[in-house]
Order: C-alpha cells, then sequence, then structure tokens
C-alpha cells in the first residue's frame, strides 16, 4: 500500500462523495423543509442527464448541453411540483411516497418511449478525458478532478446562497420551524416552487457531471437515491451542512471500504475466503455507518430542527 | 338435474370436445416470446424480439407451413412476474413453443412450469449451467450459449497471448463467479486480483486505482450493460488503457455498448460465437435487413432471437406441421436443420450448441462506424463443461 494509492483513493471518496452531495442537497431541503418525501429526485437526475446528453449531441458542445439540460430540468421540476406534487405535501408521508414512486415508474418509461431502451453515449469535453499527471507517478483522470471542482463550487454556492441571502433565511426558518415561518410572512408556495427548481437543478448537475463517467440510462436515478436517502439520514434531514458532511463521509468510508477491506481479509483468512466475505462486507459498511449514526444520534449528525 | 345444469354440463362437454378437436389438427402454431422489455435490461430483450419478429417477416409470417401468431410479453426482470406469464402463456393462451428470456435467474424460474406443460423452450440467450448439467431437460433448447463459454473463450485467447498476470472483475452474483470460473478453466497464467463488486455499483474509481497499482497486464471484466459501460468509460477516463489489455465477452462490448461509449471502445477484445461482419448468405441477410428495418446494427441477441425462429421454423417445417407430436419436433429440433446466421451450429446430448467460438475487436469499419471486427476462430466445435452431468432422456 503506498502513499500514492491512499491518496488517489482520497479523491476517490471525495468526488464521489461531492457527487452524492449534489443530490442529497436538493432531497434533504424538499424533506426537511415541506416534509415530502420525494422517490421521483433520482427521476430528476435521469432525465437531466438525458437532457445533456440530447443537447450535447445535437449542439455537439459538452458544455452547451450541461448549460441547456440544467435550465431545462429546472422547468420540469417546476412543472412537476405546479401541477402534481404541490397537492401531496398535505397529505401523509404514504400517499408521497405512492405518488412520487408512480412517478418514478412513469418517468422510467416515458423515457424510454422518448429515448428509447438503449443507453445513451455523453462523453466529457476533449480536455477534460484523458488522465493528467498530479505529481510523478500520480496520474488521476481530468474529469474527476474537474467533478470535484464543480461539487465544491456548487457546495460554496449553496453556503452562501443559504447562510446570506433572504431565500436562504427563509429556508432555514421553514427548516427549523415551519409553522413559524409561516406564521412570520415567508410565502411559502413560492419558496417550495423555488427550491424544488433548485433541487432539480442540482440533480441536472449531478447527471452532467456523472453521464461522462456512468451510463445514462433508464432506471439510473434508482440506485443512487437509496445513497442520497442513506446521506441525509446520516447528515440530518434538512441541513445542508448535514448533507455535504454526511456525503463526504458515506463518499470516502464506501471507498474505502472497498479498499482496503478485500486486503485486510485477505490477511486475516486467505484469498478465496476474502473474495466471498470482502465485497459483502464492504458494500454494508455505508449502511452499518448508518446504523449506528442512528443508534447514537437519532436526530443525524446536524440536525436542521431544534 | 335441473334443466340449466344440464345445458351446464353439455356446454362442457361440447367445449371439451372442441378443446380437443383444436389440439388434434394445428392449423396454426403459437409461440409465447416473453422477454426483458422493461427496465434497465430492456435494451437487451428488444433486441431478442426485434430479431425475432425480423426472422418472421422473412418467413411471412408463418413458422414451417403454418401460419403463426407470436404473442409478445414483458418478464420485467423480474422471477416471480415471469412465473406468473409464462403460466399465463402456457395455460391460457397454450402455446406450443417459448422462447426470448435473457437473464438466467428468470430461466431457472420459469423452466419448471414450461417443462411440466411439455411446451418447447428455445432460448435466445439464457444458458445456465444447472439446465446443461444435471437438470436438462428434453424440452429445453439453446440457440445462443451455455454461459461459461465466452468466458472460457476469452481466457484461452488471454492466455495464448502470452499475458502473465491478469485482473478479474466482476459483479457479485451467481453469474459473475460463473464468469470467472469459465475464464480461469483456460487461463493458466497469473491472477493478481479478483474483484467483486455490488451489482448496483456505479462508481468504479476505487477499483480503477487498485488496478493501477496492481500491476496487471490484462483485465477481464464480465459486467453486463451498464455497468460495463460505466466501467469503460472510467477505465479508458483514468490513463489505464494504455497500461494494460481490456477484455471481455462479447456481450459487454456488443454494439449496444459501443453505441453508449463510442471512442473509448476502440482496442477492446471480445468473444462472440457470430459477429455482424461473418460472411454467409444466411447473416448477411440478417444483418442487411434488421438494419433497414430497424436503424441499427443487430446485437449478438439480436442473432440469436433470429436463430431461434429459424429454428422454430426448420423443426415446424420438418414434421410437416404436424406440431402436436412432440417427439417427432424435438427430433426435428435437434437436427437443426437451419442456416443459422453464425454459420456452424449442431446440439450437443444436452441440447447445448456446439458451435465456433471467434475473437472480436472493437475498431472502425470501412464507413468510420466503430464496430465489432471478427479476427480469428478461439474454438472449433465447442461444447461445453457440463454435458456430461446431463442424463438426457432420448
Amino acid at each position: 500500500m503506498t502513499g500514492i494509492l491512499i491518496l488517489e483513493q482520497m479523491l476517490n471518496g471525495l468526488q464521489f462523495g461531492l457527487m452524492l452531495f449534489l443530490l442529497a442537497a436538493g432531497l434533504t431541503l424538499v424533506f426537511g423543509i415541506m416534509d415530502m418525501i420525494n422517490l421521483a429526485h433520482g427521476s430528476l437526475y435521469m432525465v437531466g442527464a438525458y437532457l445533456i446528453a440530447t443537447i450535447a449531441a445535437a449542439s455537439g458542445s459538452f458544455w452547451l448541453g450541461l448549460g441547456g439540460g440544467i435550465l431545462a430540468t429546472a422547468a420540469v421540476g417546476v412543472l412537476l411540483e405546479v401541477t402534481v406534487l404541490r397537492r401531496l405535501y398535505q397529505r401523509d408521508h404514504l400517499a408521497q411516497v405512492l405518488g412520487t414512486f408512480a412517478i418514478l415508474l412513469m418517468a422510467n418509461e416515458g423515457v424510454r418511449m422518448v429515448w428509447g431502451s438503449q443507453p445513451l453515449q455523453l462523453n466529457p469535453p476533449a480536455a477534460l478525458a484523458g488522465p493528467v499527471e498530479l505529481l510523478p507517478g500520480f496520474v488521476y483522470p481530468a474529469f474527476r478532478l474537474f467533478i470535484i471542482g464543480v461539487g465544491l463550487a456548487v457546495a460554496l454556492l449553496l453556503y452562501l446562497l443559504v447562510t446570506h441571502t433572504r431565500i436562504g433565511m427563509q429556508v432555514r426558518a421553514g427548516a427549523s420551524n415551519r409553522e413559524m415561518a409561516l406564521a412570520m410572512g415567508t410565502n411559502v408556495r413560492r419558496l417550495f416552487t423555488a427550491l424544488f427548481a433548485l433541487g432539480a437543478a442540482l440533480c441536472a448537475v449531478a447527471g452532467g457531471m456523472l453521464g461522462p463517467l456512468l451510463a445514462v440510462q433508464v432506471g439510473m436515478g434508482e440506485s443512487i437515491l437509496i445513497l442520497a436517502f442513506v446521506v441525509i439520514v446520516i447528515g440530518g434531514i434538512g441541513s445542508i451542512r448535514g448533507a455535504l458532511l454526511g456525503a463526504l463521509l458515506v463518499g470516502v468510508v464506501d471507498t474505502a471500504g472497498r479498499t482496503l477491506i478485500p486486503l485486510l481479509f485477505g490477511h486475516l483468512m486467505g484469498p478465496a475466503a476474502a473474495s466471498n466475505a470482502g465485497p459483502a462486507v464492504a458494500s454494508i459498511l455505508i449502511y452499518v455507518l448508518m446504523a449506528a449514526v442512528l443508534f447514537w444520534k437519532p436526530q443525524g449528525l446536524f440536525p436542521a430542527h431544534g | 338435474m335441473t334443466a340449466s345444469s344440464r345445458l351446464g354440463a353439455l356446454s362442457l362437454v361440447a367445449a371439451a370436445a372442441l378443446l380437443a378437436a383444436s389440439a388434434q389438427a394445428a392449423d396454426h402454431v403459437k409461440v409465447g416470446l416473453m422477454s426483458t422489455l422493461s427496465g434497465p435490461g430492456a435494451g437487451l430483450g428488444v433486441d431478442i424480439r426485434d430479431g425475432f419478429q425480423l426472422a418472421m417477416k422473412h418467413n411471412g409470417g408463418k413458422l414451417g407451413t403454418l401460419p403463426a401468431e407470436v404473442i409478445v410479453v414483458d418478464d420485467q426482470m423480474s422471477p416471480d412476474a415471469a412465473k406468473q406469464t409464462a403460466e399465463r402463456l402456457i395455460k391460457r393462451d397454450n402455446v406450443d413453443f417459448m422462447t426470448g428470456v435473457v437473464f438466467s435467474n428468470i430461466m431457472l424460474a420459469v423452466a419448471p412450469a414450461v417443462f411440466q406443460s411439455k411446451t418447447f423452450y428455445l432460448s435466445a440467450n439464457a444458458g445456465p449451467s444447472q439446465l446443461a448439467g444435471a437438470q436438462c431437460n428434453p424440452y429445453f433448447f439453446s440457440v445462443s450459449y451455455q454461459n461459461d463459454n465466452m468466458h472460457e473463450a476469452v481466457g484461452k485467447v488471454v492466455n495464448d497471448k502470452g499475458f502473465k498476470k491478469v485482473a478479474l472483475l466482476a459483479p457479485n452474483y451467481p453469474a459473475g463467479k460463473d464468469a470467472l470460473a469459465g475464464f480461469k478453466r483456460y487461463y493458466k497464467g497469473e491472477i493478481v486480483q479478483e474483484v467483486y463488486t455490488p451489482l448496483s455499483q456505479l462508481d468504479y474509481g476505487a477499483e480503477l486505482s487498485n488496478l493501477r497499482a496492481s500491476g496487471a497486464d490484462a483485465v477481464y471484466i464480465f459486467l453486463p450493460g451498464g455497468l460495463g459501460i460505466n466501467f469503460i468509460k472510467q477505465f479508458v477516463g483514468a490513463g489505464l488503457s494504455k497500461d494494460m489489455t481490456l477484455f471481455g465477452p462479447g456481450f459487454s462490448a456488443d454494439e449496444d455498448v459501443i453505441r453508449a461509449v463510442g471512442e473509448p471502445m476502440l482496442g477492446m477484445f471480445n468473444s462472440s460465437q457470430w459477429g455482424h461482419d461473418m460472411d454467409n448468405v444466411a447473416n448477411k441477410r440478417f444483418v442487411a435487413d434488421f438494419q433497414k428495418e430497424y436503424g441499427r446494427l443487430p446485437t449478438l441477441y439480436a442473432a440469436q432471437g433470429y436463430d431461434a425462429a429459424q429454428l422454430m421454423n426448420a423443426a415446424v417445417r420438418d414434421v410437416k406441421g404436424k406440431i402436436e407430436d412432440k417427439q417427432a419436433v424435438r427430433k426435428a429440433l435437434k437436427a437443426a436443420k437451419f442456416d443459422s446466421v453464425r454459420g456452424n451450429f449442431k446440439f450437443n446430448t444436452n441440447q447445448f450448441p456446439i458451435q465456433d467460438y471467434y475473437l472480436r475487436v472493437i475498431g472502425k469499419d470501412s464507413q468510420g462506424r466503430i464496430t465489432n471486427k471478427t479476427l480469428s476462430t478461439i474454438f472449433k466445435d465447442h461444447g461445453d463443461a457440463y454435458s456430461e452431468q446431463c442424463k438426457m432422456p432420448s
């Protein structure tokens, strides 16, 4: 185990965590402030990736695709909020889960009808396609570095938005006590729609960042949605800071687990047993982490409420 | 007995008589095509369906001399849903043949009901070891391959090309372990890494870093569908394609994956029993018409769907439409008197194929398209490792 490998894995964990943060940020705001469980959040991520891939293919420019796709996805988010989700706020969580799950299924089949069931191609811009040498002997994919940069920039922007603007103040007020925020005259309807647009745009950013790394295909939103839920449970529901730290924690623990546990098991029980037990333990590690957090801090690490 | 109940009894008898009559004189043949048509695996099922339907079009909507009805249903990639749907095809629709399943776990779930009803199943993809070995069945024919075959073929290539240190990567589920076992059956060199990742894993950053540190000179991946797309993109992005050669089974490097990944796939070696550039009359017609009909290059799955239909066609033709004579149909199927698009094809004792496997590489063709090119033959007349465990009733 060399220093370079450890450094590389740290960057991997950071990059994975920041992408989870983009998804978890939108999810935690919707969940924490609107008290709404939105299973269709992953669908916005999928729709974002498809829109970006389509615009990028049509225009021949990744950047045009990214910009256009983010705007278009935000518009889709607003449309979804105004037409359907708004009606679910007053219902109980079961109705919300059923309603948004239906949206998820419809989104999957809708995307299949429009784009077909074959995965779409979205490649990184040529300048970022290859690896770069950070230190002598330490090469790292340029696009992953770019993802880390974008993730950090978005985190900073969100921080400024939430702590230094009027809308951010209303968001914080809404997250810690919704009734009181209402009583103080916050225009909740508009705030919710704006929040939803923001969440959708963040989903699209994640779709645009991950699309060139992963497959742009039907159902891509579901697997990552589960991780996003884990992140917000660990971080504390409704808290942006919690989402960021939770996401980084999940990213680093997951990456470290996948690297170290097979090695450790290999030393303890020999390669044959390790190849059976190692992956199994590594893949449950983040859920163990979540269970531990729930046990000691049921509100999450950085709860927004009280 | 009241009048109405007598009437009821009478109509029952009449219905039974009608049923018997229809079973005796088959004037048409019914095919149940159950495949994965929704969800992440749908691309594969759609290709099987399209290949099958193209063959039906070539045959003028007939199998042999009989007009054919093809009932297309979705298995939703779920063994439970598949079981119910298969029951419906067998009991309500009384299908004579079935085909279409993509995934082996679904195949194993529906097999008992199919075999019990004595419906012929012609697999256009799934070839699980169970059905090739101890649980082989007179009603099951594989028109594709046995699951291990592709991996065995790549194992042999990697071995013969003289690679000394190989890293293996597969998802952590039964087919993943079978795949690597198949690879190891023919690869005799050192295995520096054998990694199993969760089926839901999307990001291979950690595995790629380990791969770089392992010093392997070749990598073999069995990562179906989206998993393979993710891995290959990240593998090339990490610059690893310069240090090690990437190998995969045919379905990790088929036209659907190429369409999603593009340039980074160039130079990847893979194995297959078929290639769209293979030079025989049946294949040329199939590939040309498939592109005309659907506007894309056919995949392995489409070729297998096409062959399944052609085998059915040959069997119904050779029994002269008497599909109720199960023994005769089975004999006709086993004779495999059809022009397979892969050329050389015959059945082993376990009713799995004995066929050739080829090495393909992804490159640019004369029209500048990125696609597979068939290079050489890896195995000639290759069967599978399980046929000896099969005690097939004659």
